[in-house]
């Protein structure tokens, strides 16, 4: 990046350090920075689409619909995270490909199955194999993303319906009492008035998300993780700046990250959590109408 | 598990041959030197890198590189997610029943155990990177195996103590244990595999047909002796 880069090994301490933290391997992890937050900030709202369908299935009136609510939420939570992410991206993606393969390729006539080998037509790849490397990237990263929403979904499912319940009663009642149907009162009364009981749960969840987010790199995402170890790792004179196993440092750093990614979002929440109490009949609420008047 | 990042676009695909066919998709581990590793540019290098350029340049072939943990290297391969394996993967008899090799591009590199002090190699603690054949043969004598998921990782070991020594391709050691004034050679090397080549899909022999011609030709004219004398000065390149 600088012009004195051009012969590293006879460059002074500092000089050398700006060099090595500019170069493209070092731009490669401070880019992952950003598909960390990029994997959060998509994540986030999907995995709460999920739950709140998975919420409304399981007190759904349609009994086939309730058991597929339940069993997806207590599946999902009973099956450690590692062994979800290891399955879900590769049943996926050869999912996706064999109905491809059974859509596109009609007249094959191999198996899809052949020993070991997983072969479908070169028509139903997931991405085309001549595809440009970012579809490749983007494509394991929206299989990232949809393995983390199906399973902090589960648990958010969980926290939603249990906020669903915790609204007083007397509100859906006198909702029916002005002659709302059963559609009506729930988005009408329930959905507005749950948050403020659902938001610990949620941003315990949060917490929990931004925590699981270096599993990204088992799914061969390259994360901060990935590339804090890559860098870290010792390097010899193959290099052009070789440097002993400084793993400690480059993981420090990630400490630092997550540390302050965590109390950021802990303030935040702490005055969403302000702002929906305003007028409701829970403790927090009642403690803001005492200090109004 | 699609696997990611560091696509070197190959510029070696010939003019000509800009027909409309499929791109050949590569995989190697990038963390091994001087066999592959990722510049300091974040692109992919070394042996394995340079010898699959010169393969896809003569056998007309449009390839593109892509880095995968070696743990799910195979994995990958069989399931689609790319064409072939460069990633100084030694041809052995376990391996074989599962994917198919290509004519070796390099000998069976003698391994060696790197240590700090005696050390019996015998019975000691030694590391080893896991579903290696030197994690394999380390388990037949007698030694207690320590198994890492990266090169690195099992160095790192030596040099903090938690191991006695490592035992990995000499090649990837030697220039680690001549920089290194604390770590030296222990005992004799050892011959394992039949030599490194490249990992394909069984299905696939037409490309292992491609790419076994391309070497040949790479072994007559005497280009494959000059990429070897390049990364390893100390491995005779004729075998």
């Amino acid at each position: 990046m600088f012009e004195f880069c051009s012969d590293p090994s006879a460059l002074g301490d500092l000089k050398w350090m700006a060099c090595y933290l500019t170069t493209g391997k070092q731009f490669a992890f401070y880019w992952s920075f950003g598909t960390v937050l990029l994997l959060l900030a998509v994540t986030a709202p999907a995995a709460l689409a999920f739950g709140f369908a998975g919420a409304m299935a399981a007190r759904a009136r349609f009994a086939p619909l309730r058991w597929l609510g339940l069993a997806y939420t207590s599946m999902v939570r009973g099956i450690p995270d590692i062994i979800f992410f290891l399955f879900v991206p590769i049943a996926l993606d050869q999912l996706f490909e064999w109905l491809r393969h059974r859509a596109l390729c009609p007249d094959w006539d191999q198996p899809v199955r052949q020993g070991n080998d997983f072969v479908v037509c070169a028509a139903a790849k997931l991405p085309q194999s001549s595809a440009p490397q970012w579809i490749h990237e983007s494509y394991g990263f929206a299989l990232a993303v949809l393995a983390f929403a199906i399973v902090f979904g589960a648990f958010a499912a969980n926290v939603l319906s249990g906020a669903m319940k915790a609204v007083p009663r007397a509100q859906m009642e006198t909702a029916e009492a002005y002659g709302m149907t059963h559609g009506q009162a729930f988005w009408r009364i329930m959905v507005p008035q749950m948050w403020v009981y659902a938001l610990p749960g949620l941003s315990n969840l949060w917490q929990i998300l931004v925590k699981a987010t270096p599993l990204l790199f088992l799914l061969g995402v390259e994360d901060i993780v990935y590339w804090a170890r890559e860098l870290g790792g010792s390097k010899t004179s193959t290099f052009a700046y070789p440097h002993p196993d400084w793993r400690i440092w480059y993981f420090l750093a990630l400490l630092v990250f997550y540390l302050l990614l965590t109390s950021v979002s802990e303030r935040v929440f702490a005055r969403l959590s302000r702002r929906l109490s305003h007028g409701q009949a829970t403790a927090a609420g009642e403690k803001l109408r005492k200090a109004a008047a | 598990m699609r696997n990611l990042l560091l696509g070197t676009a190959m510029l070696a695909a010939s003019t000509c041959a800009a027909l409309a066919q499929d791109t050949v998709r590569m995989a190697t581990e990038g963390a091994y030197p001087p066999y592959n590793f990722i510049n300091d540019a974040n692109e992919v290098d070394g042996l394995d890198i340079d010898v699959g350029n010169e393969i896809c340049a003569r056998a007309e072939l449009d390839c593109t590189w892509v880095t995968n943990d070696w743990d799910s290297i195979i994995p990958n391969l069989v399931s689609g997610n790319y064409d072939a394996i460069l990633a100084g993967m030694s041809i052995t008899d376990q391996r074989d029943e599962v994917i198919d090799f290509t004519q070796a591009y390099f000998p069976p590199d003698p391994s060696a155990y790197a240590g700090m002090g005696d050390v019996d190699v015998g019975s000691a603690v030694i590391a080893a990177q896991t579903g290696t054949i030197q994690a394999a043969h380390v388990a037949e004598t007698g030694a207690t195996l320590v198994e890492f998921a990266t090169p690195d990782e099992t160095v790192a070991a030596v040099r903090n103590g938690e191991v006695d020594a490592v035992l990995a391709d000499k090649g990837f050691l030697a220039p680690i244990v001549s920089e290194d004034p604390d770590l030296e050679f222990i005992g004799e090397d050892v011959i394992l595999g039949k030599g490194i080549g490249i990992g394909l899909r069984e299905s696939d022999t037409e490309l292992k047909e491609k790419m076994d011609a391309a070497l040949t030709s790479m072994k007559e004219d005497g280009k494959l002796a000059e990429l070897m004398a390049k990364w390893f000065p100390d491995v005779d390149p004729n075998f």
